[in-house]
């Protein structure tokens, strides 16, 4: 409490009326001027500076709220704020945020609706994150009203701002319904339900925009009366509204309202309006409907979904814009999964795959993409039999498209289908296709592959392509892969394949291939043992030791001190020491370093060696 | 797969222009919803000229009626010949309409705006380039253009006929009919968009009961173009319609259009793209303050409101539009708003991007300007002499210090004594605000220093006797009432001051409890 007496506690509001009243008259000149040294420094933000520091003091309000204690915060610091409410954007977000969380500061439930005419004001502000945030805060807050308090302060202002003259207001009240109608009076709920019908056929669009995408949550709290009476009639005027950015917001809410209602209601009430806005004129409605066709599915339960959306969705696959089928695409293994199993295989063969196969040569290339991401999850769905006959050759042609993402939706899916049809078909109708994308001009792609050549792999039996494609994974030094792979195929088959072609690189004219050697057999010594690292790859080692790149050299000192245990003591001995030795006294400070560093390790390894053989090496 | 070029191959990384390169060869789209079926093969009909007068008239309504079919332009080998023959009938019909008398009667009406929507009226088709900023790329053009335009041309030849009769066309030329056609002006095609405003205007300016509800309809994609999508390509078009609108609004102005200018046409100044509108919105903006100067300080309020902050070529189009209102603003007004205004420009002065603070000097050139600066000098220059004086010393620019150099000497020249009072104090002046500074940093340090100190002293408290007691106090504080309300306040002034937002929730939750 040391600070807390008298005139210190006076210092927040002090603080706080002086940013907030001086800012015009102070601050901008003192950002204007003053010791060169002082300014220069901060000269890139002084125009910022006074918006600063009144952004920092309304940051800071929690702060002086508390230092003032909740009468003061009540009866000055809220008045204060509502009356300076116009201001910048920024300091009115910062505030209406802050706001939310006052109810402790103003104290307690009891005195929450104070709040409530500062964020009156700020519900009504042009600008939408100042206004959503606003709202966000009421509706916050709603919750901390008693039921009187609810009726007395909340209701009130949720009509004043529902009938306000200028549309933001209106717009802020669409959010407010939902939470004062549950606890409120059924007079008050008589009232809410009229004025959330006033504003669906509000004049300005933006407002039916905002009561559109506020209908579902409303219709949650009501009654199933009402919804059924008034919930219906609004859903289908704003589904037929002239602006199709109100349309498209009645899908979302068709959502909801199906799941409220019952299956028997769903048919009459629903269904027509669904079905039109599935065949909008509209594109953006119609490209909702595909993106919300899974929760849609799911409201309106299989029996529906069978005679209604199978054809729905097979015209959105086949829509004339590319966007609605890209969101359709989309959708396709989500819907054939949640068809209702007993028929579930006939409608995809019938209705759902000629569309998927026509997709799969669309001329956009997003749509093909988007198909690309799921169409492997088809093979689980329809089993090994249909898979192989119908759903391989179109991997096939995916994994061949022209469009590299397409390509690597599909590769990064293989493992699934490797699960229905087993090995031995992937490898012979895939692979060749996979070592194309090995060269694929495309690095990203080529990055994919070596991504996942660990897990073909262990899917795909060794082959000759297979090797050619271990080599370009050389040439992107994807050392790390390297290693397990030669851990899956054993000694032999990396000697054979593998070290002619990392050693041959050591005669690259780049520099950085010649390091992708070194760094390749720091990865494989371990893996291929003494005799070949001994035999192949140390002479080839020595040999770069010449090299007239430092960074070369230094990578000889580095590479030689990681193989060194998997060498025998006699070569370590002979040929490993003079070309350390030699490379200590180089020009360059580094590989003088990295040959020390790796002369002092190689010898503790030689000491080691002594010792444990017993032989009579002179360390 | 398409051909990779040698520099792409080496970083993998292609530069943004090239990829756009490749992006822009299809840059033709459609969208017409196909819901017909396949078109049907056009035969061509006889010439309207050759045909006899009584013939004529049932031959226009055919070949209207004929061209109603639409054709896929994306596909261009489909349907050639009809589609000739379409162009060919469209033409004619531009010419029917445009060179001869009396073939608009009453009948036709219906005919001929059934043609012009189904022709035109569409949703328009997903931008092909998702990100597409018009400054820089290629527009996609409208794929159906030979038609279309043709059927422009013809409602434009159709609206201009003398013939043309409002009354019997407000039937068919409705409120929705406008909306339709206000929809299309977000077309990405500006050879599309400039037709639509030569007819929009025109409908404008025939059909007096659509006035009040197209300015509506303006302001409402205004206000979606500002505070929702931030998207709409014909914002151009539409301010250039209204330039003219405004023009002829009859004074004194209606509240409507009052609002209209402070709740769209400033906001729209916000605009991320402003660049591409800017001089038509400046123009707007002006015809405004001509028609009603006391609108003055509002507006640069406004604009001082919205002034940019990151954006230094948006600040260098604000100062233009400012010098263009001061070009017109009544001395009367000036004097109302000289001092904030001035404010900015000195901060604009001084502003580190000498594209800023050349174009604020520029103001110096501007002999109307001058006089009214002349005129208020006691005003102006002590709010300028700060910022002008240092940046004649510091600013990184030639350029600008030697302009700056003139702008002193001019105000100088002006009022010498003031001058040299302002130069005189100008280091004690410093000396004070940076006093002022550093005090106002004081004390928001105490104040968290305060705060530090009582949060720990709170924590350590947490489960202890005095956090119970803070917060019973509190509770008895806000319900108390009347005497001994100055003693509590001062008692809650002290005691919560201990406690951090989040203790002071905690504590709160706790309190029904207590109670």
């Amino acid at each position: 409490m040391a600070g807390a007496d008298g005139d210190d506690s006076l210092y927040p509001i002090a603080v706080l009326i002086d940013e907030l009243r001086n800012e015009d008259v102070q601050v901008p000149n003192v950002s204007g001027g003053g010791l060169p040294g002082y300014r220069s420094k901060r000269s890139c933000s002084s125009r910022e500076t006074f918006r600063c520091l009144r952004l920092n003091s309304i940051k800071k309000l929690s702060t002086i709220a508390l230092a003032l204690g909740v009468e003061r915060t009540r009866t000055e610091l809220l008045p204060f704020l509502t009356d300076t409410i116009y201001d910048e954007d920024e300091v009115l977000l910062a505030l209406a945020e802050q706001l939310g969380n006052f109810t402790m500061l103003v104290g307690g439930p009891e005195y929450v609706h104070c709040l409530l005419p500062p964020l009156e004001s700020l519900a009504t502000v042009e600008e939408t994150v100042v206004r959503d945030k606003a709202v966000e805060s009421l509706r916050k807050i709603s919750q901390e009203h008693s039921p009187v308090d609810l009726e007395v302060h909340f209701e009130p202002l949720v009509k004043r701002l529902a009938s306000g003259d200028w549309f933001t207001s209106r717009t802020s009240a669409c959010g407010l319904f939902s939470v004062c109608y549950p606890r409120v009076s059924s007079t008050v709920k008589a009232e809410i339900r009229q004025h959330f019908r006033t504003l669906c056929s509000d004049d300005t669009p933006m407002v039916r925009r905002a009561a559109a995408s506020k209908l579902g949550e409303f219709a949650k709290v009501l009654e199933l009366d009402y919804v059924k009476s008034d919930i219906i009639s609004l859903f289908t005027a704003l589904a037929s509204d002239e602006q199709d950015s109100v349309r498209l917001l009645a899908v979302e809410a068709c959502v909801s309202i199906a799941t409220l209602l019952p299956q028997e209601d769903l048919e009459s009430l629903v269904m027509p309006t669904l079905r039109q806005a599935a065949e909008d004129k509209s594109w953006r409605v119609r490209y909702m409907v595909a993106d919300k066709f899974s929760e849609l599915q799911k409201a309106v339960g299989p029996e529906i979904t069978k005679n209604d959306l199978v054809p729905a969705f097979q015209n959105l696959l086949k829509d004339c814009e590319a966007e609605v089928r890209a969101a359709a695409a989309n959708k396709v293994k989500e819907f054939c999964e949640n068809l209702p199993e007993e028929n579930r295989e006939q409608i995809i063969m019938t209705h759902i795959l000629p569309c998927v196969k026509e997709l799969v040569s669309d001329t956009n290339q997003h749509v093909k993409s988007a198909l690309a991401s799921v169409i492997m999850g088809l093979s689980t769905i329809l089993g090994k039999d249909n898979t192989i006959e119908h759903l391989l050759p179109l991997f096939l042609a995916q994994l061949k498209d022209e469009c590299p993402e397409v390509r690597l939706n599909i590769i990064s899916n293989l493992d699934c289908v490797n699960e229905v049809i087993g090995i031995r078909q992937l490898s012979q109708s895939l692979l060749p296709a996979i070592v194309e994308l090995a060269e694929d001009a495309k690095w990203r792609v080529r990055l994919a592959i070596i991504e996942y050549m660990p897990l073909l792999a262990g899917q795909l039996p060794l082959t000759k392509s297979l090797c050619r494609v271990v080599v370009y994974a050389i040439r992107e030094a994807a050392t790390c892969n390297l290693m397990k792979l030669v851990e899956k195929f054993g000694a032999e088959w990396a000697q054979n394949t593998i070290v002619p072609k990392v050693l041959g690189m050591a005669n690259d004219p780049n520099y950085l291939h010649r390091m992708t050697t070194l760094f390749c057999i720091n990865a494989l010594s371990e893996a291929c043992g003494q005799d070949i690292t001994t035999k192949q790859m140390l002479p080839v080692v020595l040999k770069m030791s010449n090299d007239q790149v430092a960074n070369v050299r230094f990578n000889v000192a580095k590479s030689l001190q990681k193989i060194g245990p998997v060498l025998d003591s006699n070569a370590l001995q002979t040929e490993v020491k003079p070309v350390l030795e030699k490379l200590a006294t180089d020009t360059d400070m580094d590989v003088k370093y990295f040959a020390q560093e790796a002369i002092s390790g190689t010898r503790f390894t030689l000491a080691s060696l002594h010792i444990s053989t017993k032989s009579d090496l002179p360390f | 797969m398409s051909a990779i070029s040698a520099s792409e191959k080496v970083d993998g990384f292609t530069r943004k222009s090239m990829r756009k390169a490749q992006k822009q060869r299809k840059s033709q789209g459609s969208s017409q919803y196909r819901t017909q079926s396949a078109p049907v093969e056009l035969s061509p009909l006889p010439q309207l000229k050759d045909a006899p007068s009584t013939e004529q008239q049932e031959l226009f309504t055919q070949k209207l009626q004929q061209c109603c079919m639409l054709f896929d332009f994306l596909d261009s080998v489909m349907d050639l010949k009809s589609k000739e023959i379409k162009r060919a009938t469209l033409n004619e019909l531009v010419d029917y309409v445009s060179t001869n008398r009396g073939v608009l009667v009453e009948s036709t009406y219906p005919e001929i705006t059934n043609m012009i929507c189904t022709n035109i009226f569409r949703t328009l088709p997903p931008s092909d380039n998702p990100d597409f900023d018009p400054e820089e790329d290629e527009p996609t053009l409208e794929a159906s253009w030979p038609h279309v335009q043709l059927v422009y041309e013809f409602l434009l030849r159709f609206l201009e006929n003398p013939d043309f009769q409002p009354s019997i066309a407000k039937r068919h030329i409705d409120q929705k009919f406008v909306l339709q056609l206000l929809e299309l002006f977000d077309s990405e095609d500006p050879r599309e968009r400039d037709f639509l405003k030569t007819i929009l205007h025109r409908i404008y300016g025939k059909f007096l009961g659509l006035r009040a509800f197209i300015r509506k309809q303006i302001n409402n994609i205004f206000l979606r173009f500002i505070y929702e999508t931030e998207h709409f390509n014909g914002v151009a078009e539409l301010l250039e319609i209204l330039g003219s609108i405004i023009n002829g609004f009859a004074l004194p102005l209606k509240a409507e259009h009052k609002q209209f200018l402070m709740k769209v046409l400033i906001p729209l100044h916000t605009a991320k793209g402003l660049a591409l509108f800017h001089a038509q919105l400046a123009y707007c903006v002006v015809q405004f303050l001509e028609k009603d100067p006391t609108l003055t300080e509002p507006v640069i309020r406004g604009l001082l409101k919205f002034w940019p902050r990151t954006c230094s070529q948006k600040e260098v189009m604000f100062l233009g539009e400012i010098e263009e209102i001061l070009d017109v603003i009544e001395p009367t007004q000036f004097k109302k708003i000289q001092e904030p205004l001035f404010k900015q420009i000195s901060k604009c002065v001084a502003n580190p991007h000498f594209q800023v603070a050349e174009r604020a000097l520029y103001f110096w050139n501007n002999e109307y300007i001058l006089s009214l600066i002349e005129e208020n000098i006691d005003k102006v220059l002590p709010i300028m002499f700060g910022s002008l004086y240092r940046i004649s010393k510091e600013h990184w620019n030639p350029t600008i210090v030697a302009l700056v150099y003139n702008v002193l000497k001019t105000l100088m020249e002006m009022n010498c004594t003031l001058f040299d009072e302002l130069t005189s104090s100008y280091k004690a002046e410093r000396q004070r605000e940076k006093k002022k500074e550093q005090e106002r940093d004081e004390l928001w340090k105490k104040l968290d220093e305060l705060r530090l100190s009582n949060a720990a002293l709170v924590q350590n408290n947490s489960h202890g006797l005095l956090g119970v007691q803070n917060n019973n106090n509190n509770n008895n504080n806000s319900s108390t009432n009347g005497d001994n309300q100055d003693k509590s306040a001062e008692a809650a002034a002290v005691t919560p001051a201990n406690q951090d937002p989040d203790v002071g929730a905690a504590t709160g939750e706790s309190s029904p409890c207590a109670k």
